[in-house]
Order: structure tokens, then sequence, then C-alpha cells
């Protein structure tokens, strides 16, 4: 098929002018993906980004969008920022990637212009002349880490596209994507290329909007496929807004999808096919998960067909795949791989009864008088109780064991206050079920709500 | 209600949630006899500092712990909130 040739190399390629009505929105405009190609965000501009390093610092989705399609198989590089990115780490993601070109759509910013060529980024407009594909351009995207600089990590569109380009274009006809990342990180930029790639359309998300108001953009737009951490599909549950949204599918990402929120999704969606799905801007998409079941079947684990091979070392998920990141970017940044070209996720896993179970972030661990509990273990036990809609376990410090696990605990809207203490037993009771007893939460506190950082992920202070 | 009351109540609620038969509180009980393993204790410590709003064994480093019911109580009156 014309669409899958092994040999193209950019996103253009995918933009077949003949498929039509595919669109691309955001809270305010929405542009025709079918005409794409024959429009520009960047002024005309385009040919001096030519095998340069971009950086791309455009805060509108919608105008990366469609200045990632345009640079593509153009520039050498080009670095994605998220919108919450940092401004103090700029300045050596600058130097690390050697950026001589900024795309931006707030120029006023960036007034070195000694460094680096600024080319103002605005809302497409026709354009002159057809770009054409002159090499393989390296994605740069931004590592979600929580504390500290971030990091670089390079990828092609080979290997970002390796997992959608496998399911083929049959997998999901006709779709409208949305997601609730940002499509500047590894997440929501999966999703832009599926729509792309896919033969499909997209609605952008918008960080100013409220989830219900998105979530009725997404039903005026016919929105049939859409993504987002297990911490973005809590805050649509609790929100009651997916009472009139019927999307087809429904993927669950960036996190540990565990079986409160599996099921949870499942009631509100009965409609959908729920995938969820294990991958990093580091190890690339892993694979995904559709039986509904937290965890996946040890059966992934070795060679796929796919390409992509993971094996458990240490009690952490490895994986050696195409869809890998290549390397970090910047000097003295460590290998990705191991000398067998394996990727450590640092995702610790447990094998229960012939199925792998996420327990936590190797990092993450609390240490109970030299006994291990992972957060995200205690969480999924919590989340079990039906008034929970989100909970975060952390650590305190115990002058007598070291530490000890504590929980805060979000009720589902009109919990009584009066019930707090038999909530509070019923949760004591579940995790006691499932878990060692030095993972059972010494305090659990009703608080009203728990942060979600940008990348979606519920927010951990000592992470 | 009195802190010695308030710790008895939550001994006697970690003991119902550890399945622990604590014999009756007084002050010259031996910790080591309540049952309570390091777990429960670290859960006591927690839940205290919870309700009274004060750790007295991380406010100074030179504190003794204590070996009795009645030393554990003082404890926790003596530090000044």
């Amino acid at each position: 098929m014309r669409m899958f040739r092994s040999e193209i190399s950019a996103l253009r390629e995918y933009l077949d002018p003949e498929i039509r009505g595919r669109g691309l929105s955001d809270a305010r405009q929405s542009v025709s993906l079918t005409g794409i190609l024959g429009v520009t965000c960047l002024g005309g501009r385009l040919h001096e980004l030519a095998g340069r390093s971009v950086l791309l610092a455009v805060e509108d989705q919608l105008i990366s969008a469609i200045a990632m399609t345009e640079m593509d198989g153009v520039a050498w590089r080009m670095l994605l920022c998220p919108p919450d990115l940092n401004s103090a780490h700029l300045q050596s993601l600058i130097e690390d990637a050697d950026i001589d070109v900024v795309v931006t759509d707030r120029p006023a910013r960036w007034t070195d212009a000694g460094a680096y060529l600024v080319v103002v980024a605005h809302l497409p407009v026709p354009a002159l002349a057809r770009a054409k594909t002159r090499r393989p351009t390296e994605w740069l995207m931004l590592t979600s880490g929580t504390s500290g600089p971030p990091k670089i990590v390079r990828h092609m569109l080979d290997g970002l596209a390796g997992a959608i380009i496998a399911e083929g274009p049959a997998r999901h006809p006709n779709a409208t994507w949305a997601t609730f990342y940002d499509i500047r990180r590894y997440g929501g930029l999966q999703i832009f290329l599926r729509a792309v790639i896919g033969g499909g359309s997209m609605v952008l998300s918008d960080p100013a909007e409220s989830v219900s108001d998105y979530i009725a953009r997404l039903r005026a737009r016919g929105v049939t496929h859409i993504s987002g951490t297990p911490s973005h599909w809590r805050k649509v549950l609790m929100s009651g807004a997916a009472a009139n949204f019927s999307p087809r599918y429904v993927r669950l990402s960036g996190e540990i999808a565990d079986q409160a929120v599996l099921d949870g999704v499942a009631r509100s969606f009965p409609r959908a096919s729920i995938s969820h799905a294990y991958a990093s801007t580091e190890a690339g998409v892993g694979f995904a998960v559709d039986d509904g079941r937290e965890g996946f079947p040890s059966g992934l684990i070795g060679p796929n067909r796919d390409g992509v091979e993971m094996k458990v070392v240490d009690g952490s998920l490895r994986i050696r795949s195409p869809r890998a990141a290549r390397a970090y970017v910047g000097a003295g940044t460590p290998a990705i791989a191991d000398a067998d070209g394996f990727v450590d996720t640092g995702d610790m896993v447990e094998l229960r009864r012939g199925r792998y179970h996420f327990v936590g972030r190797r990092g993450g661990i609390i240490n109970i008088g030299g006994l291990k509990a992972h957060p995200e273990e205690v969480e999924s036990a919590i989340n079990r109780h039906g008034c929970v809609r989100m909970s975060r376990a952390r650590s305190r410090r115990s002058p007598i064991t070291g530490a000890v696990v504590v929980a805060d605990v979000v009720l589902a809207d009109g919990t009584a206050a009066g019930r707090h203490e038999t909530i509070r037993a019923e949760i004591l009771g579940l995790c006691k079920d499932s878990l060692a007893s030095y993972k059972v939460p010494a305090v659990i506190r009703f608080v009203e709500r728990l942060d979600v950082t940008a990348a979606g992920k519920l927010a951990r202070a000592e992470a | 209600m009195s802190t010695r009351l308030r710790i008895f109540e939550a001994m006697q609620q970690i003991a119902e949630e550890q399945k622990v038969a604590l014999p009756p509180l007084q002050d010259d009980l031996q910790l080591h006899e309540t049952g309570f393993d390091s777990l429960a204790f670290a859960i006591l410590v927690a839940r205290l500092e919870d309700d009274l709003g004060i750790d007295p064994f991380t406010v100074a480093d030179n504190v003794a712990f204590p070996s009795t019911i009645g030393e554990l109580v003082r404890s926790y009156e003596n530090v000044p909130v």
C-alpha cells in the first residue's frame, strides 16, 4: 500500500491529499489536514531551516503540529518544547542540541539573535511552494522526569511511528483522535502521528480548558479515539463529564493502569474498546493490552512479532526495540541501552499467576525497616474502594522503622463526611487483603484534590 | 480527651487492626509485652503525630525511647506543643 512504503522518511508523505475530510483543530480553530501540505506556518522561511538544528518553542499546539509536518524531512533535527518547560533549562538544552534556529510564536522572548536565527511561527497561510523531503529529520524530545533538568532523547520517525505502522491503517479506520496530553510529549505525539499516519483527524487539548469543556468539545468534534494517563481518566470519571461522550476507543498510558481505573473507564464507556499501553520516551511503545485487566500476559516477555523484545532483570522491565530512542543528546550523557541493546525502563514488575503487574518505579521505593513498598501498589489496593477517586501513597519518616507508608485519598463527590471513618476502615481492610502488613498505610488522610503534573502524571513530591 | 486516653485509644485501634491481643494498659506494662511489633509502634507514632501534632521521638536527637507504657505516655505529655 502506497501510504506505508518503507522508504518514506517524513510526515508529509502520509498526508495524502486524495483522502478527504481530515481535520486538525484546537479550542479556537480548525484546519484541513487534507490541504495541510499547501500551507505554511513559517512565513515561507522553511528553506532557511534546511539541515539546521531547530528548537520548536511554539506555545500553540496547532501551529506546532503544522510546523512539525513542514520541518520533518527538511531540518537536521527539531527539539520539541512542551509548553510547561522550565525556562531555566533552555540554555543548556540549546547548547546540548546545537540549536541554531528557534521557531517560536513568542519572538520577543528570543533576543539573542547572534546565537540563533529566529523564525516566527503563526497561523497557517497558503504556501508558495510545496516542501520536499530531503533527509530523515531527528526528533528530539524531552524526558518528563519530575525533578532536575530534562534529558534530550533522539528519535527517528520510523521508530516513533513503529507501533502505528505495525498495526496498519485498517486498525482504526476513519478515526478522529484526541488526547489529554500535549503533542510535544511522547504520549501526545503518538496520538498526533496516529492521526496523520493512520489517515484520521485530530482534536488538540487546551491547558486552559476544564475537563468538562474539553469533553464537550470532543463530543462536538465527533472524537472517536482518545488517550490519556490513568490520572487524566480519573479526572474525567470524577468530573461526571463522561456521561454523553461515547468514543469507540479509549487508551490509557504513561502511568500504571490499575484494575479500578480500567473498570471505571469500562463502566463509563461501555461501547468503547479499552486498551492500556506501555510506552516511555526512551523505550518507545512497548505493547498495548486489550483484555481489560491490569498488567500484561507473561507471554509478552521474550521476542514479539513486531520486533520488540522484553525481559525482566532484577525485577525491572527491559525492552529492546526498533521503536526505542537512538540516544540521549548532549555532552556526557549515558547510553540509552545496554550493550545488548536493552533499555532498562526502571519500571518494576511482579509475576502473579501468569501475568506481570507493574508495581512502581525503581526510584520510588519506600523502605519500611528494610522492607520495600512501591507507592503504586498501595494506591492500586486503595483505588479498589468504590468511593475512592484517586489516591497517592508516600513515605513518611518514622523514628521506629525509618519510614512508614501514608496515603492521601480523594473520595468521590458527594461522599458524606460522616462516612469517613467507615470508609477508612474499609480501605484498610482492602489493603490488608492484598498487601503485606508493612505496605498497609499507617495513616490515611482524606484530601480534596491531588495534583497532576503537566505530563498528566500524579505528582509525587519525592520522585 | 487526655493525651493518655488518646494514646490508649490509638493503641486499641491498632491492636484491633493488627489482630494483636492487647493486655490491660497500665503504666508499668513493658512495651515488649504489649504484643506490638516495630511496625505497630511506627503506625502508633505516625497516627499520634497527626492526632496530637507531635512526634516526641523525632524532635530531639537524644530522646531515650520509652520501655514502659508510663514512659511512652510521659514522652508525649512532656513535649511542649
